[in-house]
């Protein structure tokens, strides 16, 4: 699939929730964008990524 | 100062200093947060990277109400994005709108941002849009649902000073909103002097992180921001072009 601009190899489909916790990405402060359309964190679990999506998680970072 | 809270998008707020969490160590936060008094941080939007790397909502103190940023984005279209991004993240409703397409002065599209605003107030965001202060801008901003009207004192990161003082007098005597001033202020006077014009708050973020003692220039701040309300508050006394005696005249040698 395409994560944040990038190409990230997906051998298996796997839930929004899982892909998180399995790259060590803190679910409760991130944000989900899959093909465009932004995921309530509640869908994380219920969400399938698959390698033909286009994902971007982003977070906070300071700024002014 | 208790009585004088600053009122902004249904909070209130007993500091009027806004401060910017760029260009810092985000291990520095805490103190800078406590010693100048700010209870509004502002913050910025990227994409995460994986692997557990730290996390700046760990060091913001709790007491503090976040307001993301829509910097990086040069249309209404993508302020519209990165704000709607940062509410999922779940700190609130506030975003200050950015939007610039320039990258050598940094200044913003006030067109595109009075797009953005209207868009995001319908969706219920408090939305703090930072401008060019111009007077037209500021008023179709405040008829497009602004919570506040965020003039540039000169260019982002400049610490140039009140270039713009004379345009953001007009917005303060002729916008209902509150006026927070914002980029370019780089010394504690320029921001008590724009407190003392009549501006509600001043966000600050390059002139503290690029200090040499962070923390104690944002107590700095924190004190001038409070001298300048004050002395708003108190009403400045007059000008005159001649000499007027402080002492009595009369009542001794030349009686």
């Amino acid at each position: 699939m395409k994560l944040n601009g990038k190409q990230f190899p997906l051998p298996e489909a796997v839930t929004i929730s899982d892909f998180l916790k399995s790259q060590n990405y803190p679910d409760d402060k991130v944000a989900v964008e899959l093909n465009g359309e932004i995921i309530s964190r509640t869908k994380f679990k219920n969400i399938t990524l698959k390698d033909s999506d286009e994902v971007e998680i982003v977070c906070f970072v300071g700024g002014g | 100062m208790n009585n004088d809270t600053f009122k902004l998008g249904g909070k209130e707020f007993n500091s009027r200093f806004i401060l910017g969490s760029g260009k810092f160590n985000i291990d520095l936060i805490k103190s800078v947060a406590n010693e100048g008094g700010a209870e509004i941080i502002t913050l910025a939007l990227r994409r995460a990277n994986n692997g557990g790397e730290a996390n700046i909502l760990d060091y913001i103190p709790d007491n503090v109400t976040l307001l993301p940023n829509t910097s990086g984005a040069r249309t209404a279209e993508e302020a519209v994005r990165i704000a709607k991004l940062s509410r999922e993240i779940g700190c609130g409703n506030f975003v200050k709108i950015e939007i610039i397409p320039d990258s050598k002065y940094l200044m913003p599209n006030n067109h595109e941002t009075v797009k953005a605003t209207e868009i995001l107030s319908k969706e219920g965001f408090i939305v703090l849009p930072y401008v060019y202060p111009d007077l037209v801008i500021a008023k179709q901003l405040e008829s497009a649902g602004a919570s506040a009207v965020m003039p540039l004192a000169a260019p982002i990161g400049s610490n140039k000073g009140l270039v713009t003082k004379e345009f953001i007098k007009m917005l303060v005597e002729e916008i209902d909103l509150p006026i927070i001033v914002d980029a370019g202020i780089g010394k504690p006077s320029q921001a008590c002097e724009a407190m003392e014009l009549g501006v509600s708050a001043i966000m600050a973020n390059t002139a503290i992180a690029t200090a040499g003692n962070i923390s104690q220039m944002a107590k700095a701040f924190k004190l001038a921001i409070e001298a300048g309300r004050l002395a708003y508050l108190s009403g400045p006394g007059r000008v005159l072009n001649k000499g007027e005696a402080s002492s009595p005249l009369t009542g001794f040698l030349q009686d």
